[in-house]
């Protein structure tokens, strides 16, 4: 079979289970007893090497295999969690990510020697050799009251009191098995002639549909001998049993209080049935290729713009119900726009999901002690936002925990908790996302970044002098700037904070800044929510349209000629008692026509710290937007940051208002 | 030269023929990815004189270039016969405006020369001229033709 067509999924899918093993196994190092967070990791880790043995993966196969033996003995306490296993771990973790990159960019990923031999010592080491035997010893079980019902252990009692016995049997079927199925079907209908059988593990019916690994558990009331039940499983190909033992009922327990300890060491191995089976039901998804929901927004807007020229059509040529028609495909069409608009949004936790480990690798190795908030993790951002988002915050979190967070001990020294706080949350606000990341470290110098904005030539002292406060912490987002005394593994290149703003602004978003000495900094960075729609206000200018961002936008005012006063050559308007700057489209954007309007209208924007008036004929109203390029042929030029199609099939330029005035 | 050879494995192109100003031209129709009527062009300014602006084309904004601007043809009225040509250039598509589109023809190599002094029309933006049935048909060289940037500097 040929498997490269599955491989794209099969990478995403692997990715998927590295972050899931990541974050659990980061939970369990901070909830040492959560025995389910193990069960979860060994899942991931199961899946893994599943996956990976289908795609003929030796190299992961092989790592996952390794780990999950220790994990297997992590479960069984054959084996007991220390920080050196966690490490041991978290590389491995990071070995199969870095396999899977190789496999991305077309190589044949090795796994590393050193980690293949450290897992395997921690898996022998620690465990004489005869434990195996303890536990898996064929003596009677425990009575396992929770693992059964009332109705289970009625029937239980009467065997008892019958002289029956009752067999908890655990069958393993072969890996290579293709139809597990029919295998446990036989197993059933062999068992069957036994005797009863009272309770499967996972249910008999996912059993039949293969819900279930590589093992299943079954109880079994015969008057027969083990003897006789080995006989009967042996006959069936590809199966064993693994472990056959009787259970017995302590007649004085019959409360069925703390069932969830008990039923935990028993379900261990086919946790990861139950559990797959319920997320299922909880998030269906399907992964769609990002290119084909542009097509499907493209093909929305088609249907949009075709909408409107029936609307045109059906205005002059007046005929029973084709309006009602068009009103309907009206109300289709909006909800469409819509939903297609939705399904690009993608909650941010994604891009969140990866700090705590690196926040966790950072803070070990620089030999600081940090506590993680994450906040506002369903926040929702456009896909291709989401995807470019991720490394300005990390260099911004890096910075939190190098920069910002001072060493535990001169926390201490300074009366503070010996645990740095670094706080990563978002929230939305309007049309825009807002991302913190804050932390409660030494704040800025504003002092050093001066000294440092002279030596490294960003400013002289005199033009320093000169700016307050904001703008001198501002020069740290300056290319060439680093407060870093040190040039550290973690940051400090003089690459960095300018990277994050220019990215930032790429994505049309800004970032500022609060600091407060020693107390701490705080980063802002305000996003809007999606790139490819906005909302504008359309103005008209003689005979053609342009869209103005309406993040830029202030205020629209209304302006007549008489209103327009020059002063030095700049053509300016009083508007409550300030000079407003006054921008005629119709000059900057070499409008033709020579209409004369007496009411005129004014739409005062932002630029920087200061407000321009732009000068249109006519307010059009606001509306949602979507931007197109002009095309790799005609892109960059000044004053327009796009063009887009309008309702009617005709093509408006969007104004960008940073570069047109 | 090499182009238009490999385009049929022959020797042999394929070359849409349009008119301009009453004389024939032709492009090779491996680079043309539709003919289409003329529709709304929507002004850009700051662009290259001769890019007329751009237009929608089901819901991409393409670049149209005006022909008789970038070959310094007078001005001539849209006519009911005017087309856009829209080619692919470095991927993305571009259009041309032309008078008139007269048909689709093949050619054989040899009956391409190399341009020689042809009135009108700069010299660099010709890839040959063809000679087909007593008729003389310029071959344009789409990539300069169509470069935008290359005025723009």
């Amino acid at each position: 079979m040929d498997v490269n067509q599955y491989l794209d999924l099969f990478l995403e899918e692997s990715m998927e289970n590295v972050q899931n093993i990541n974050q659990n196994l980061l939970n369990l190092e901070n909830n040492q007893d959560r025995f389910d967070l193990l069960d979860e990791v060994f899942r991931s880790a199961h899946t893994l090497k599943g996956m990976a043995a289908t795609m003929g993966i030796d190299a992961i196969t092989h790592l996952t295999h390794k780990m999950e033996n220790i994990l297997d003995k992590l479960k069984q306490r054959k084996l007991t969690l220390n920080d050196k296993m966690f490490t041991c771990l978290f590389k491995s973790v990071d070995a199969l990510e870095n396999m899977l990159e190789e496999i991305r960019a077309g190589n044949k990923p090795c796994a590393s020697g050193e980690i293949m031999a450290t897992l395997e010592a921690f898996e022998k080491g620690e465990i004489p050799p005869d434990e195996e035997n303890k536990d898996f010893g064929s003596g009677a079980m425990v009575p396992e009251e929770g693992l059964f019902n009332e109705y289970e252990k009625k029937l239980l009692q009467v065997a008892q009191e019958r002289n029956l016995t009752a067999w908890k049997i655990k069958i393993h079927v072969d890996q290579g098995c293709l139809m597990k199925g029919v295998r446990a079907f036989m197993v059933f209908r062999n068992l069957e002639t036994l005797g009863e059988i009272i309770k499967a593990f996972p249910s008999v019916s996912d059993i039949e549909d293969e819900k279930f690994d590589d093992s299943f558990m079954v109880v079994l009331i015969t008057s027969q001998p083990e003897e006789k039940i080995q006989d009967q499983i042996r006959i069936i190909s590809e199966v064993i049993m693994e472990q056959c033992e009787e259970i017995k009922l302590d007649d004085g327990e019959t409360g069925n209080a703390d069932a969830d300890g008990t039923i935990q060491d028993f379900e261990d191995s086919k946790h990861d049935v139950v559990v797959s089976d319920k997320k299922q039901t909880v998030h269906q998804t399907v992964r769609v290729d990002i290119t084909r929901l542009d097509k499907l927004m493209n093909l929305v807007g088609e249907l949009v713009i075709n909408k409107t020229r029936l609307e045109q059509i059906s205005s002059t040529n007046t005929m029973i119900g084709l309006n009602e028609t068009i009103e309907q495909i009206n109300r289709i069409t909006t909800d469409l726009q819509s939903v297609v608009q939705n399904v690009r949004m993608v909650s941010i936790e994604q891009v969140f999901n990866r700090f705590p480990r690196m926040v966790r690798d950072l803070a070990r190795d620089l030999g600081k002690e940090v506590n993680l908030i994450l906040e506002g993790k369903e926040t929702e951002l456009d896909r291709t936002v989401i995807d470019e988002i991720a490394d300005p915050l990390v260099h911004l979190i890096r910075n939190a925990v190098d920069h910002g967070l001072e060493s535990p001990r001169e926390r201490i020294a300074l009366k503070k908790n010996a645990e740095g706080m670094v706080r990563l949350s978002a929230k939305q606000e309007g049309n825009h996302v807002i991302i913190a990341v804050e932390e409660d470290g030494r704040g800025l110098d504003l002092a050093s970044i001066k000294d440092r904005a002279i030596k490294s030539g960003l400013m002289t002292s005199a033009q320093l002098a000169d700016m307050d406060e904001p703008s001198i912490l501002n020069l740290i987002f300056e290319p060439g700037f680093s407060t870093a005394k040190a040039v550290t593994d973690v940051s400090g290149r003089g690459v960095g904070l300018d990277v994050v703003r220019s990215k930032i602004q790429a994505l049309s978003g800004q970032v500022s800044l609060e600091t407060k000495p020693g107390q701490g900094t705080k980063f802002t960075v305000k996003l809007p929510l999606t790139v490819a729609i906005i909302q504008a206000l359309m103005v008209g200018v003689q005979d053609e349209t342009f869209a103005i961002p309406l993040g830029n936008i202030n205020e629209t005012t209304g302006l007549e000629t008489g209103d327009i006063k020059n002063i030095q050559g700049q053509q300016v308007m009083v508007l409550r008692g300030q000079v407003l700057p006054l921008v005629f489209i119709k000059n900057v954007m070499a409008v033709p026509g020579e209409r004369v309007a007496e009411e005129l209208y004014a739409v005062v924007v932002r630029k920087g710290e200061h407000q321009v008036g732009l000068v249109v004929d006519g307010l059009i109203g606001q509306q949602e937007i979507v931007i197109s390029s002009l095309g790799k042929h005609l892109s960059g030029l000044p004053g327009i940051a796009g063009a887009s199609i309008l309702g009617d099939g005709r093509v408006s330029l969007i104004l960008d208002i940073a570069t047109l005035i | 030269m090499e182009n238009t050879k490999q385009g049929t494995g022959q020797q042999e192109v394929q070359l849409v023929a349009f008119k301009l100003e009453g004389e024939e031209y032709a492009v090779d129709i491996l680079s043309v990815q539709e003919i289409i009527r003329w529709t709304q062009i929507t002004r850009v300014p700051k662009a290259p004189v001769f890019v007329k602006g751009v237009i929608n084309l089901r819901g991409t904004v393409i670049p149209i270039v005006d022909s008789r601007e970038r070959f310094g043809l007078p001005d001539q009225e849209v006519t009911d016969t005017t087309r856009i040509i829209v080619c692919r250039l470095e991927d993305a598509p571009i259009g041309l405006t032309v008078d008139c589109v007269t048909e689709v023809l093949r050619i054989s190599n040899e009956q391409i020369e190399k341009p020689q002094v042809v009135n009108g029309i700069d010299n660099q933006y010709i890839k040959g001229i063809g000679k087909i049935d007593g008729r003389l048909l310029i071959i344009l060289d789409l990539t300069r033709v169509l470069d935008i940037d290359l005025h723009k500097a």
